[in-house]
């Protein structure tokens, strides 16, 4: 009997990720931010970036390994009219520009969080994640690792759907 | 003296890789001992959101640089220690508590040990209790019943008719035996 309640318990145990977790700033406004834009940077942006339209926020580094296998995929779907906006995340700015002139640039404007503080303030803690943000500028789901074609159809997408 | 040797070794590596465990230190220059004292102490207490089975105080990931960085900002900014982790815990969620807060969801993490104690306890009565009855001699147990082995041991009248049986068919299969190996002898 214990065994049972313990194999049952310890099995669904298995088929969880370890490393999901939840994210504290779901249904909760993006954080106030100022940063300059990637490519123009003497021009700077907030929160209001958000505001109007929805929105996927991309955390994104030329150090990020994972993010080169996500890179293509983020390229599909701003050809789909998806606008994904990034937040270059304490990277180096020619790194960062080169990167995306060589490999394509899938982001609407990508922000410029050299020292990481917007990153914390997002509850971020490794690149790549993924943020749904919907027109009022909330955050309705956070992604965290690679968004391919799977993880996009089975839980950004519906997201992404219901607030339209 | 080989094992010796090996053994030491691996002792020493052990050792080694313990100093450098904690050797994840930034050289940060805090205005009060209390300040500096306090740092180590939330350190110690949170838990790095990326490499989850160490504190902001072991792991050298970069966030838990940032975090621990954030945290020296906010400790000489003169935040107090709830606000401090309030902070964390806003942004990172209550996870990043290693010692968490007694409410609905973390129930079961705090009473489960103390119910493990509690059947604990409950299985050591028991088993002292059985083994201080068997201890007495089986004719002076306290119920006044006399030897039970004999009587459970004992078999009813339809167990001894079954025995029976089978017996007899032992029997006869075994004469059975005898007849043909005799018959091959002859």
């Amino acid at each position: 009997m214990v065994f049972v309640v313990l194999a049952i318990f310890l099995l669904n145990g298995l088929e969880r990720d370890p490393n999901a977790m939840p994210s504290a700033l779901i249904d909760r406004p993006v954080p106030v931010f100022s940063l300059p834009v990637l490519g123009d940077e003497t021009r700077s942006v907030t929160e209001a970036l958000f505001q109007g339209e929805p929105a996927l926020l991309n955390v994104w580094a030329t150090w990020c390994v994972a993010c080169r296998i996500e890179h293509p995929f983020l390229n599909k779907l701003a050809d789909q009219g998806i606008r994904i906006i990034g937040l270059n995340y304490k990277d180096d700015n020619d790194a960062a520009k080169k990167w995306l002139m060589d490999k394509g640039d899938p982001y609407a404007l990508s922000v410029i969080d050299a020292r990481g503080r917007m990153g914390l303030d997002l509850g971020v803690f490794g690149a790549p994640e993924t943020y749904v943000v919907d027109r009022t500028g909330t955050i309705r789901y956070k992604h965290i690792g690679v968004v391919d074609e799977r993880v996009w159809r089975d839980k950004l997408l519906p997201v992404w759907q219901e607030i339209q | 003296m080989h094992r010796v040797l090996t053994v030491g070794t691996f002792l020493l590596l052990m050792l080694a890789g313990a100093g450098s465990v904690g050797a994840a230190e930034d050289v940060q220059t805090f205005s009060s001992d209390d300040k500096r004292q306090r740092f180590h102490e939330l350190v110690a207490e949170l838990r790095c959101p990326k490499c989850q089975n160490q504190t902001l105080a072991d792991s050298n990931s970069p966030i838990a640089q940032d975090l621990r960085g954030e945290i020296y900002r906010m400790l000489e900014d003169g935040k107090t220690d709830s606000e401090i982790v309030d902070f964390l815990v806003d942004r990172y969620g209550e996870f990043v508590m290693y010692r968490p807060p007694v409410k609905n969801t973390t129930l079961i993490l705090w009473l489960t040990p103390l119910l493990l104690v509690v059947i604990g306890i409950g299985i050591l009565w028991r088993v002292y209790r059985r083994q201080s009855m068997d201890a007495q001699p089986v004719n002076t147990r306290p119920d006044g019943a006399l030897a039970t082995a004999g009587s459970s041991e004992a078999l009813s009248a339809k167990e001894q008719a079954q025995l029976q049986t089978l017996l007899g068919e032992s029997e006869q299969s075994g004469s059975d035996d005898e007849k043909n190996s005799g018959g091959v002898e002859r």
